[in-house]
Order: structure tokens, then C-alpha cells, then sequence
């Protein structure tokens, strides 16, 4: 067996989140754990610690404890202005090495997942990713990490008995963000880091972030797929009528009929909205986790036996470019009568 | 100037639209779905292939996984890849992303090393997205990962590519020898060259190398080498949809979604 650079018996009982930010902002999926977090660290007695890692980010970290954590460590450097994968594993490495959490959570962000992988193989730990829920086993404290095998079918339940810090990804929009408290009270250590310029091999030439969509938490989400043959005018048109946004499957979005930020699924978004119809989508799973936490599921397609209508509560065997024109009428019509 | 040296790190999975789920059992059947390259791992042979097409040097693919795997992927050879290995040994069997990475990196480390190491950005199974800067540390070489593009300064020995970020992108530039990992769609994958698939047959264009010939230590791979153990499976409770069908002309139909869409937004 490979042996982690600290085993079971060496850990501290507590829950390490990576207070994900960028631009001065703390990511949403961050909080999101701190709040699964803290629901977990209540019910073990155990302690819940943010790692805030950058420059001129201390700012950031009443927020962390507003939103649950009791302690954050706190390391800022010039070094870390930037994310590089260098950098930012030398310094979470140091201070796991030196804290020894017991657990370890990331949100899986393209960053979050890139550092998680690192990290993993320099501790000798284990890395469960992309995790659908996260338990902590009272006796023994393992963490028990349900993941979705594909299919969506089938929920493992993944843990490691002797290897630390027990590390997991979540992706954002799985667990709900927390409501903050600033009254909260917890303390902040800033902590000395050694970090040596020489070890960092990635120049960032260039860096361009719009303010970047978030279709997580979208009430009405109108997802078009290949069925819609690019038509994605008429999709706007229906969101609009519900202040809702429109998503989709990855093929629009790879023959450009929709930006990128849309994309629905294993690869895009993971979305909870309350209503989400699905247009012209076959179904296929990588798709539908995208949209497995919607509280209701309408699907029109052509074909009957897409799988699709396996996940929704309302399935509508037809022609989204018929049917869709005549929903719109109908809608518009009533708006103009009620409204 | 030394040739350039490329590995393409290729996994075979089950294509998703024929994998089935026994909704008695919860369980996969696997057997009923046919196996691909993992879709991603064509674009990072693609954006391999088509750095030598400019720079010339030598192009191998490597693998680790079942004998099965090898029909699949000689299609890669075809497509214009000089050489196949494959790490097949029971010992591998059960690797989780730790085992695999660390048997990979043996791997690419017993074929010399190379300038670029090419994954996709995640295979559409495990899909954990691990490997990439995982066999990068075990390998101690910088990364891009999520790439969409990637060009070389072949005198300066760097590499710098555009990588995708949440609402936008970036480009980063690192020294070579890297990792680098592949966005899916990022390019379009060139046909097998029809002439070049008896010369992919070829027995010479494949080696297959088990625990022993990669010195592998073996406390670190398949199984014993994994931290993680699944400890239960269940049924997925979010099925539970009320799947009704609404019939009608598309006027009827639309009336009934606009009613839903009223009572629930
Ligand atoms: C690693 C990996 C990651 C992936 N990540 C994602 C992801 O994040 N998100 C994602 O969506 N996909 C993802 N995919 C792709 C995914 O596997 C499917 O290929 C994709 O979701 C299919 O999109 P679709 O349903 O729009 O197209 P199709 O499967 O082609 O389905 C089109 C559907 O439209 C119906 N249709 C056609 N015409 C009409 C009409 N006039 N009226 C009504 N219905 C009509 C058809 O009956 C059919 O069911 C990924 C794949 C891989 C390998
Ligand atoms: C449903 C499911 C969930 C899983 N969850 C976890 C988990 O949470 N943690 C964990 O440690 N393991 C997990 N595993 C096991 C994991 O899939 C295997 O360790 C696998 O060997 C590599 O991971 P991946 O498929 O996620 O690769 P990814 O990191 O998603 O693949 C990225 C790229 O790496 C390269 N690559 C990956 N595997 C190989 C290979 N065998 N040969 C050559 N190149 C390869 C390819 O270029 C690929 O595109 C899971 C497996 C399944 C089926």
C-alpha cells in the first residue's frame, strides 16, 4: 500500500475548505461547502477551517466565517497574485502538512480540480471528484463521498480508511449556499510561507473573464439541444417571458449557436432550477446531470423513446418547431389579458 | 534541433448513448455498449498530430488498460500516431486515479520521456479530470490543462496555450518538457489515412508491457495502489419522475406547458 505523508492517526478533526477566489471574489462553490461544512461539523463536534490563499485577500476571510467557518488560515505573498499551479501547491502542501485536516474539500472549478489533482499525488492521497454528497461516519470519521456513476443509475459511495487528508471536489450548484451571519465569530491566522520564485514555471501571458453568466441558480432554465437546429432565438424568446435563461446540450454550443457559458451538464453546468424544459434534447447522461435537481423536468421531442422522457415529469412527444411557436402564442396572448 | 519527442495518453471507454442502466439491479450493463476512444483523447491526438505535421519527430500513443483495449486504438495509428503501447497486466486492474497516474508515468518515463504528454481534459466515464496534473507530478513537469489551443517556440523549448476558464480564458506559457490537457471539440479530428491502416495492423507497431516491465513498484499500482475503495452502491433516489405524457394536437400541447409553466414559476 502506498502510505500518505500522514496516516489517520496523525490527523486533526477537522474540515479544510479551499476558499476558492478570484478577483478579489470568494467562488460561490466555496461557500456552498463551507455550508455542508458546517451542517457536518456541528453534528461530529468537529471544527470547520477555510484556507484563503492569495495577495491582499484578508478582506475575504470575515466573509468565510460569516458563512461558517471557525478558523481561516490565511496565507498572502505577491507569489500568489496569480493562480499557478506551482505556487498554490507549494503553499496548500505546507499547510496541510503542518495543520493535518482530516478532511479536504475543493470546489471542482477548472483551478480547483487542477490543484486537487496535484495535490493528491504529492500527499499520497486519495481524490474523490466531482461528489454528489459528502458524509462524515461518526466513529471513525471517514468520509463517505457519493459519487454518480454514469447513468446517473447508480450512486457509489467512495471512502479511504488510511490515507489523509480525505480529499473531494464538489462542483458548484450541489449544495446550497449558506445564509451569512455576519455575527459569527471565528478567528483568523495568517500564516508565514516559504516560497521560493524559482519553482514556478507558468507565465500567465494573458487572462480575459467577462462577468461570466451563472446559469446555476436560474429559476427557468429553456435548454435547446441538436433538435432545435440552431434555433436558439425562439428559446431567448420563451425565457424572457419568465425572466429565465436559456442552456444547452453540448452540440449547439460546439457549432456555436450558443455560447459556451450555456452548456448544461458533466462538462458545463450543473443547474437547479424550478422549471427546466428540455427541446430537441435526446437525453443522454452527461447531459441530464445537468438538470437531475430541477424541481420539474418538461421535455418535448419527436421521438418517443428518447431517453429523455425518462427524466422528466412531463414528456411532450412533438415538434419544438411547432410546438414551441404555438406555447409562445399562447403565453404572449395571456400575458397581454392578465397582465 | 533534437526532434520532438509527443506522448498521447488515450483511454478506451464505453460510448454513452449505448451504455444501459438495469434499473432492477441499478446496475451498468457495460456489455451492451460498444467501445471508443474517449472523445477528448481524438482532440489531443489531433493537436498532437498536427505539431508534427509542422515539426516533424516522433508521435507514440500509450495506454493502460485491458487487451481489448488495442483494436480500438490502432485507429490512432492509422490517423498517423508512430507507435502503440499498451500497460496491460491483472496487477493494474482496479487503479483509481493515483494508481493510474503513477503507472502512466512509469510508462511514459520507460518510453524516455517526451517534450509533450497529451490527455484529454476528461474521460467520459471516470470523468474525474485527475489525470492530467496527476501523472504532471508524478512526472515533476509543469501544465496547462483545458486547452483549446497550443502553439510551441521550438527554439526557446516553451509552450503556450489558451486555456478555457470559468467566463473566459487565458494564456499561459511553460517550459518544456508538460503535461498539457485537451478541451473535447476544441479541434476536428482528422480521418484514419486509409494507406497507412495495414501499416497499423502490423504486429511491430505494438508493445504491451506488464508490471515487471515498467520496475513498477508494487504497492502503487491497480488496486493495492488506490486509496479510495467504494464501499456501497445504491439506486440513484432522483429518478423519481412522474414521466406523464401530455398528447394532444401542438396547440393542445402548448396550452397544457403554458398552464405548467404559470402554476410553477
Ligand atoms: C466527455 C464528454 C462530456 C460531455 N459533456 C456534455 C455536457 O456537459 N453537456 C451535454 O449536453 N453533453 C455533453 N456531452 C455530449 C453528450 O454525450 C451528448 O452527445 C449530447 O448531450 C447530445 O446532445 P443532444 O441531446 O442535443 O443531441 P442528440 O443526442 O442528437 O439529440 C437530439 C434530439 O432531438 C430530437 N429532435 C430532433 N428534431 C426534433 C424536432 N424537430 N422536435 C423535437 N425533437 C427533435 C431527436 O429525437 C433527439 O432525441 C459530453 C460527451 C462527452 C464524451
Ligand atoms: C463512475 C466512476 C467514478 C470514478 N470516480 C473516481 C474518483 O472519484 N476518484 C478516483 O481516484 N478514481 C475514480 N474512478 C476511477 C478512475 O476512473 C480511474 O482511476 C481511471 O483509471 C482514470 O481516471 P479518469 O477516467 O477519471 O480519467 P480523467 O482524469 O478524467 O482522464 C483525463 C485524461 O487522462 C488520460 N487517461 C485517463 N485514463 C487513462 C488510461 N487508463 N490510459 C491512458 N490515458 C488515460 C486520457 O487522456 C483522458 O482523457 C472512477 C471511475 C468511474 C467509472
Amino acid at each position: 500500500m502506498v502510505t500518505s505523508h500522514y496516516s489517520p492517526q496523525a490527523e486533526n478533526k477537522t474540515i479544510w475548505v479551499f476558499l476558492e477566489q478570484q478577483d478579489g471574489v470568494l467562488e460561490e462553490v466555496s461557500l456552498e461547502l463551507l455550508a455542508r461544512g458546517r451542517e457536518l461539523a456541528d453534528q461530529l463536534g468537529w471544527t470547520l477551517e477555510g484556507l484563503l490563499l492569495g495577495q491582499h485577500v484578508a478582506g475575504l476571510a470575515p466573509h468565510g466565517i460569516a458563512c461558517g467557518a471557525d478558523r481561516i488560515w490565511l496565507a498572502e505573498h505577491d507569489l500568489l497574485e496569480h493562480f499557478t499551479i506551482e505556487a498554490f501547491t507549494q503553499v496548500a502542501c505546507q499547510l496541510l502538512l503542518q495543520k493535518r485536516p482530516s478532511v479536504f474539500w475543493l470546489g471542482a472549478t477548472p483551478n480547483g480540480r487542477d490543484l486537487a489533482g496535484r495535490l493528491a499525488v504529492r500527499l499520497r492521497t486519495g481524490l474523490n471528484a466531482d461528489c454528489t454528497d459528502l458524509r462524515i461516519e461518526p466513529r471513525e470519521g471517514l468520509l463517505v463521498c457519493e459519487v454518480s456513476g454514469f447513468g446517473g443509475g447508480v450512486l457509489a459511495m467512495i471512502e479511504m480508511r488510511n490515507h489523509r487528508p480525505q480529499m473531494a471536489t464538489v462542483r458548484p450548484g450541489v449544495f446550497a449556499l449558506p445564509h451569512p451571519d455576519p455575527s459569527r465569530v471565528g478567528e483568523v491566522i495568517s500564516m508565514e510561507i516559504d516560497l521560493d520564485p524559482a519553482i514556478i514555471q507558468t507565465r500567465v501571458i494573458e487572462r480575459s473573464v467577462g462577468a461570466g453568466l451563472n446559469l446555476s441558480r436560474v429559476p427557468f432554465l429553456v435548454t435547446g439541444g441538436r433538435g432545435m437546429e440552431g434555433d436558439f432565438k425562439i428559446l431567448e424568446q420563451l425565457a424572457q417571458l419568465f425572466e429565465g435563461e436559456v442552456g444547452a446540450t453540448r452540440p449547439p454550443v460546439d457549432e456555436g449557436h450558443v455560447g459556451r457559458e450555456r452548456q448544461v451538464g458533466q462538462t458545463g453546468v450543473v443547474c437547479s432550477p424550478k422549471v427546466a424544459l428540455c427541446c430537441g434534447i435526446s437525453g443522454a447522461f452527461h447531459f441530464v446531470v445537468g438538470i437531475e435537481k430541477a424541481s420539474l423536468v418538461i421535455a418535448i421531442n419527436s421521438d418517443p423513446e428518447a431517453p429523455i422522457f425518462e427524466y422528466a415529469d412531463y414528456c411532450v412527444v412533438g415538434d419544438v418547431h411547432e410546438v414551441l411557436p404555438e406555447l409562445i402564442a399562447v403565453l404572449s396572448g395571456q400575458q397581454v389579458t392578465y397582465a | 534541433m533534437p526532434e520532438l519527442r509527443q506522448v498521447v495518453c488515450m483511454k478506451v471507454v464505453p460510448k454513452p448513448e449505448e451504455i444501459r442502466v438495469d434499473y432492477e439491479t441499478g446496475l451498468l450493463k457495460r456489455a451492451s455498449a460498444r467501445s471508443e476512444i474517449n472523445p477528448p483523447d481524438m482532440n489531443a491526438l489531433e493537436m498532437a498530430l498536427s505539431l508534427k505535421d509542422f515539426y516533424g519527430g516522433r508521435l507514440e500513443i500509450i495506454s493502460m488498460g485491458p487487451p481489448y483495449f488495442e483494436p480500438v486504438l490502432r485507429a490512432g495509428l492509422a490517423m498517423g500516431a508512430d507507435h502503440l503501447t499498451l500497460l496491460s497486466d491483472a496487477a493494474f486492474a482496479g487503479a483509481d486515479t493515483l494508481a493510474t497516474t503513477y503507472t502512466l508515468a512509469q510508462g511514459i518515463r520507460k518510453l524516455g520521456g517526451a517534450d509533450l504528454i497529451f490527455c484529454g481534459e476528461e474521460s467520459s466515464d471516470g470523468a474525474t479530470g485527475q489525470v492530467p496534473p496527476g501523472l504532471a507530478e508524478w512526472l515533476e513537469v509543469p501544465q496547462l490543462t483545458l486547452l483549446t489551443a497550443l502553439e510551441l517556440d521550438i527554439e526557446c523549448r516553451v509552450a503556450r496555450g489558451r486555456r478555457e476558464i470559468k467566463g473566459g480564458y487565458e494564456v499561459l506559457e511553460v517550459p518544456l518538457p508538460c503535461v498539457v490537457s485537451v478541451k473535447t471539440a476544441s479541434n476536428e479530428p482528422r480521418f484514419m489515412d486509409y494507406r497507412r491502416q495495414y501499416w497499423a495492423s502490423e504486429a511491430e507497431r505494438l508493445k504491451v508491457w506488464n508490471a515487471e516491465d515498467l520496475s513498477a513498484d508494487p504497492d502503487c499500482i491497480g488496486l493495492t495502489g488506490s486509496p479510495t475503495t467504494v464501499s456501497g452502491l445504491a439506486e440513484a433516489a432522483s429518478r423519481e419522475r412522474r414521466r406523464q405524457f401530455l398528447t394532444g394536437t401542438p396547440s393542445e400541447l402548448a396550452t397544457q406547458i403554458a398552464e405548467l409553466l404559470q402554476k410553477s414559476l
